[in-house]
């Protein structure tokens, strides 16, 4: 008898389109609902570690802002340890929750994440990658969302050593990939979608 | 209470299943599209856990577009119906405890946001979005009014087909997935460059919800079945997997 694969497919992605914060943060654009849009608060107590606020810019490839964009990152605590049913390591802080979405000021476009500075985590074989927050970003005009990651410029050892920023193939893409520091806890994380500095996404 | 021991690597996305990232006939594309290869290298742990959602985070009405911002005595105008499905990983395995969010135009095509241009009449009694959280078994369910074909500036004349948007969050960062869901039988699908950024009428048909007839409520709802899978995850599923996790 043949055995047949019968494995289903992803479904296909279609684009955010305009209004995404309409479903996903509808307070935001005035449809009051929920108590609140999800992701807006990612400390909810005393959080332990460094606290940091990161604030960037989608631009498209005339480099205009997005201000129709919707930016979400998830990260692991100051530990290194992700609040996350799925965590096995160890009891993450359980005054973070590592989730944050962020609409992007509707007149800039500028987004901010007020969080914690996150520990580094093992990559598969054991080696630890450098402290990373994962993004994601989806727009209209993004057919498929895209996957970032924001690393830290002041962490130079660990960037050195990370798995994933050492197998980029083009070194000048990297800082591309790193969040400027701009002052006692503030990061600037920019994202291009085109051009020369256009930041690097990720098929994981 | 036995919980997951290990997390394994989702399999890789098929990327020529998905639609590319510059697809010129929808404009907007053009200038949003990166232009580099995606980098490639297997799931981690930032990719292979998430965010838990939890049904209590779920109030009465978030699966109700009908009522939930409908004034009381009222309710939305339109051809009332109901979503369901189940949300699959590839393995075919349902994905409980997933936060399904959903979004739409009303009955008219209109949209309630401040930067909606279409003329067609705002409902007073429609906001537009809505919420659920799946079952044990993936399953999930919301009421609302089928919303109506609107025009947009692409093209001279473009219409988008009826549609209804759908964030899913699964149980790894790397499942995140934002989609859209069409109605069997509309004519809207294929003009549509949106939906034709699938380039392939497999893709477009996952997409396309069917009317099923058998789940309609008589004299009140029609009923349109709409099942999205997620990516597969190499790990084991246990049968007493807590809800919600």
């Amino acid at each position: 008898m043949v055995q047949k694969l019968e494995y289903l497919r992803e479904s296909p992605s279609q684009t955010a389109g305009p209004y995404v914060h309409i479903g996903c943060m509808p307070n935001f654009t005035g449809i009051d609902a929920y108590g609140g849009d999800l992701g807006t608060h990612m400390k909810t107590g005393p959080v332990q570690g460094q606290e940091i606020t990161i604030t960037g810019i989608v631009y498209d490839g005339m480099n205009t802002p997005l201000r129709d964009a919707m930016i979400e990152i998830w990260q692991p605590d100051a530990a290194g340890l992700f609040p996350s049913a799925n965590e096995t390591r160890g009891q993450p802080d359980p005054n973070f929750t590592g989730w944050g979405r962020s609409p992007g000021d509707s007149s800039t476009g500028e987004f901010a994440f007020h969080t914690v500075k996150p520990g580094a985590v093992p990559y598969p074989d054991g080696r630890m990658q450098a402290p990373h927050i994962t993004a994601w970003v989806v727009a209209r005009g993004i057919n498929i969302g895209l996957h970032t990651r924001i690393y830290f410029e002041d962490e130079v050892d660990s960037n050195a050593a990370d798995p994933i920023l050492s197998r980029i193939e083009h070194p000048s893409r990297i800082p591309t990939l790193l969040a400027k520091k701009t002052g006692e806890g503030a990061y600037r994380f920019d994202i291009y979608l085109q051009g020369p500095n256009e930041t690097i996404f990720f098929d994981i | 209470m036995s919980l997951i021991k290990q997390t394994g690597g989702f399999v890789p996305r098929d990327r020529s299943w998905q639609p590319d990232a510059l697809t010129p006939t929808y404009k907007t594309s053009i200038k949003r599209s990166p232009q580099a290869a995606l980098l490639s290298f297997p799931t981690t742990l930032s990719e292979e856990t998430s965010p838990v959602f939890g049904h209590n985070l779920i109030g009465e009405l978030d699966n109700d577009l009908i009522l939930n911002y409908a004034h009381a005595g009222e309710s939305a105008i339109g051809p009332r119906i109901i979503v369901y499905g189940r949300v699959l990983d590839e393995m075919g395995r349902g994905v409980p405890g997933a936060l399904v969010e959903f979004w739409q135009a009303n009955a008219g095509g209109r949209y309630r946001h401040k930067k909606e241009s279409y003329l067609a009449a705002l409902d007073p009694n429609f906001g537009g979005c809505g919420r659920t959280i799946t079952a044990e078994d993936g399953s999930y369910e919301f009421r609302t009014v089928q919303p109506g074909p609107y025009p947009w500036p692409n093209g001279m004349n473009d219409w988008r087909p009826a549609h209804i948007h759908f964030s899913l969050f699964g149980h790894g960062f790397a499942q995140r997935l934002i989609t859209q869901m069409y109605f069997e039988g509309d004519p809207h699908i294929k003009l549509c460059p949106i939906a034709g950024a699938l380039n392939n009428q497999k893709a477009i048909d996952a997409l396309t919800a069917l009317l099923d007839m058998h789940r309609t409520v008589p004299m009140d709802s029609r009923a349109f079945k709409f099942d999205i899978v997620l990516r597969g995850q190499r790990q084991t599923y246990f049968e007493n997997r807590k809800e919600g996790l």
